[in-house]
């Protein structure tokens, strides 16, 4: 059941948040609650069903209510062809809680993004220094990352370009990144059906019956694209440890900022992603936020944040481990490749959940 | 008074009434083979409620049975937080099968869940859509995968027949219970190293949601007893 008294206080601040986005020239939108299904299942994968209530409608088939606002924001842009534009948004999302059942499943974000190519440093720089903004007082923990650095090392390793894809389709899921890592660098053996495929004259030769969609011409390329990997040089040790170690880094940002500098002697590939790096450390600098203090995890967002492909941030209140972040963002150019179906436009946000805001607040008194 | 679920037909319900009698607790079909009441000797105040092995899981978290015999795979599938609302009392050792993903024998190049994965890339990228695995344990299945990173797969549903769902094409591969393998096989179905999700067995629960009163509780301690549990 829902609290009347607090649901009124979380819009009270829904409503403060929209009117301090709007003061910034952003333009209110709103989206639909129900979402249709297809759309978010092949951006996120089945995964989502873990976390998205799922419903069914006999004429437009499989929708969800909405988990987020990102989605349509983006459709809604791409639609309109406005460039530049700034949206916000208030508004319920809904998350099913298999993990967590003390969170709650339905809850109030509150929206910032921009739409705007000419100078991402500086917008990136705008959403984080206007989020930030909104939530000055309640004493929260700032974190940063960029994923864009990691993507420019993995572009950047001295391997086929198959390999290289494959640990970017992965770079979201540290796990298998780390298996396929290992796998690449021969640092564990191929598994023993690998081996006895590969040294096989005719490794077709006692198939079963062909049946299903995938064909037995498939197959055999797929057999023609390990043979070929096989031939492939592990990727070094020298290259494995660097990768590790550029994931490890965690310091204040302008201390990564050296860091990354003197690993861009070995990996030059990472050279554009740190200049983005100083450049908009430079213009959170004009904004007025602490860059001197500001944490960065070069890690940052791989777990949580599918699709953000640059900048990721987040605000945390360390006084209550028990809640999720207040407030996270970043870009996600890539979202809008895959939305946009050949367009791509720029794209950096972030959203606050003022029912964390409300309770800190009370927290504090 | 103590309601216990068993499942109320097949050869789970009889070896359920197999594995009590053993210890001294006879559970049996009130009258004819058709009927559904249930008659429990050998210790008062229990009753035998006898129904589907597939409601059972949902029958204990909503705390209208006490206690209930169905399969650790079922308990997994329709009950979130299963530990720690379904304690196990013990498993039976009995009803084994196992939750296994299939690949058509086809699939030379795939056999482990790295392959799948890889696999299901090179599918997408063809084909247009995400390869289908076919099953009816939905949620089993999606954190299997999701815990192993495999990505670019989507499950489609199939209450039966699933190893036939690959030759009719409504599905790339299966996600399905096993006891044998020969039912895959005969299908042009292999099952894939390190694809085992579940080792299921008939297991018997306490709900934690019933009521549990006093008297209840020195019963239950009582069946523990005579269980040997």
């Amino acid at each position: 059941m829902i609290d009347s008294a607090a649901k009124a206080a979380a819009r009270a601040e829904a409503a403060r948040l929209v009117a301090h986005f709007r003061a910034t020239g952003a333009v209110p939108v709103e989206a639909a609650i129900l979402q249709s299904a297809d759309t978010l299942l092949d951006l996120y994968g089945e995964d989502i069903r873990a976390r998205a209530y799922v419903t069914a409608d006999p004429q437009r088939g499989e929708m969800m209510l909405r988990p987020d606002f990102t989605v349509p924001v983006v459709q809604m842009h791409m639609d309109s062809g406005a460039d530049p534009a700034r949206y916000t948004y208030a508004g319920e999302v809904f998350r099913r809680q298999e993990v967590n059942e003390t969170r709650p499943n339905e809850f109030l974000q509150v929206g910032f993004e921009v739409f705007d190519g000419r100078a991402p440093a500086l917008a990136d720089a705008e959403v984080y220094a206007t989020i930030a903004a909104a939530l000055d007082g309640l004493g929260l923990r700032a974190a940063t990352g960029d994923i864009g650095i990691l993507l420019a090392a993995v572009g950047g390793l001295r391997t086929t370009e198959a390999r290289r894809a494959a640990l970017v389709r992965h770079l979201w899921r540290p796990r298998r990144f780390r298996a396929l890592l290992d796998r690449f660098a021969a640092r564990v053996p191929p598994a023993p059906s690998r081996v006895a495929l590969l040294a096989a004259a005719d490794p077709l030769a006692d198939a079963g019956p062909e049946i299903g969609l995938r064909s037995r011409t498939e197959v055999a390329a797929r057999i023609a694209t390990l043979r070929a990997d096989a031939l492939a040089p592990p990727i070094s040790e020298e290259e494995v440890g660097m990768l590790d170690a550029l994931l490890a880094l965690r310091e204040t940002a302008p201390h990564v900022l050296d860091a990354l500098r003197d690993m861009e002697v070995d990996m030059p590939a990472i050279g554009p992603a740190i200049a983005r790096l100083s450049e908009r450390l430079d213009a959170m600098a004009a904004r007025g936020v602490d860059v001197e203090a500001l944490p960065f995890e070069a890690s940052y967002g791989r777990t949580s944040m599918e699709y953000y492909d640059g900048f990721v941030f987040g605000f945390y209140a360390d006084s209550r481990p028990d809640l999720p972040p207040v407030a996270t963002g970043g870009r996600y150019d890539a979202l809008t490749r895959l939305l946009g179906q050949g367009r791509e436009v720029p794209a950096v946000g972030g959203v606050i959940r003022p029912e964390l805001v409300v309770s800190l607040r009370e927290g504090a008194q | 008074m103590i309601k216990l679920g068993v499942p109320s037909k097949g050869r789970l319900m009889d070896k359920t009434f197999q594995w009590f009698a053993a210890r001294g607790i006879t559970l049996r079909k009130a009258g004819s083979e058709r009927d559904y009441a249930g008659v429990v000797e050998g210790i008062e105040g229990v009753e035998l409620v006898l129904l589907s092995a597939g409601e059972i899981p949902r029958e204990l978290a909503a705390g209208r049975l006490h206690l209930g015999v169905t399969g650790s795979d079922l308990v997994r599938e329709k009950v979130v937080f299963w530990e720690t609302r379904l304690p196990v009392m013990a498993e039976l050792g009995f009803g084994g099968a196992d939750l296994v993903i299939a690949v058509p024998q086809l699939w030379v190049d795939v056999d482990t869940l790295d392959d799948l994965d890889a696999v299901c890339a090179a599918f997408r990228r063809r084909h247009g859509f995400r390869l289908r695995i076919a099953t009816k344990y939905h949620r089993l299945v999606r954190d299997f995968l999701q815990a192993q990173g495999v990505a670019d797969y989507q499950l489609v549903d199939s209450q039966g027949a699933t190893e036939g769902t690959v030759k009719y094409e409504t599905a790339e591969a299966i996600a399905d219970i096993t006891s044998t393998g020969e039912t895959l096989r005969a299908n042009g179905l292999k099952v894939l190293t390190g694809g085992l999700i579940h080792a299921s067995q008939a297991t018997l629960f306490r709900s934690r949601a019933a009521e549990w009163t006093q008297a209840d509780r020195a019963l239950r301690h009582e069946i523990e007893a005579r269980l040997g549990i």
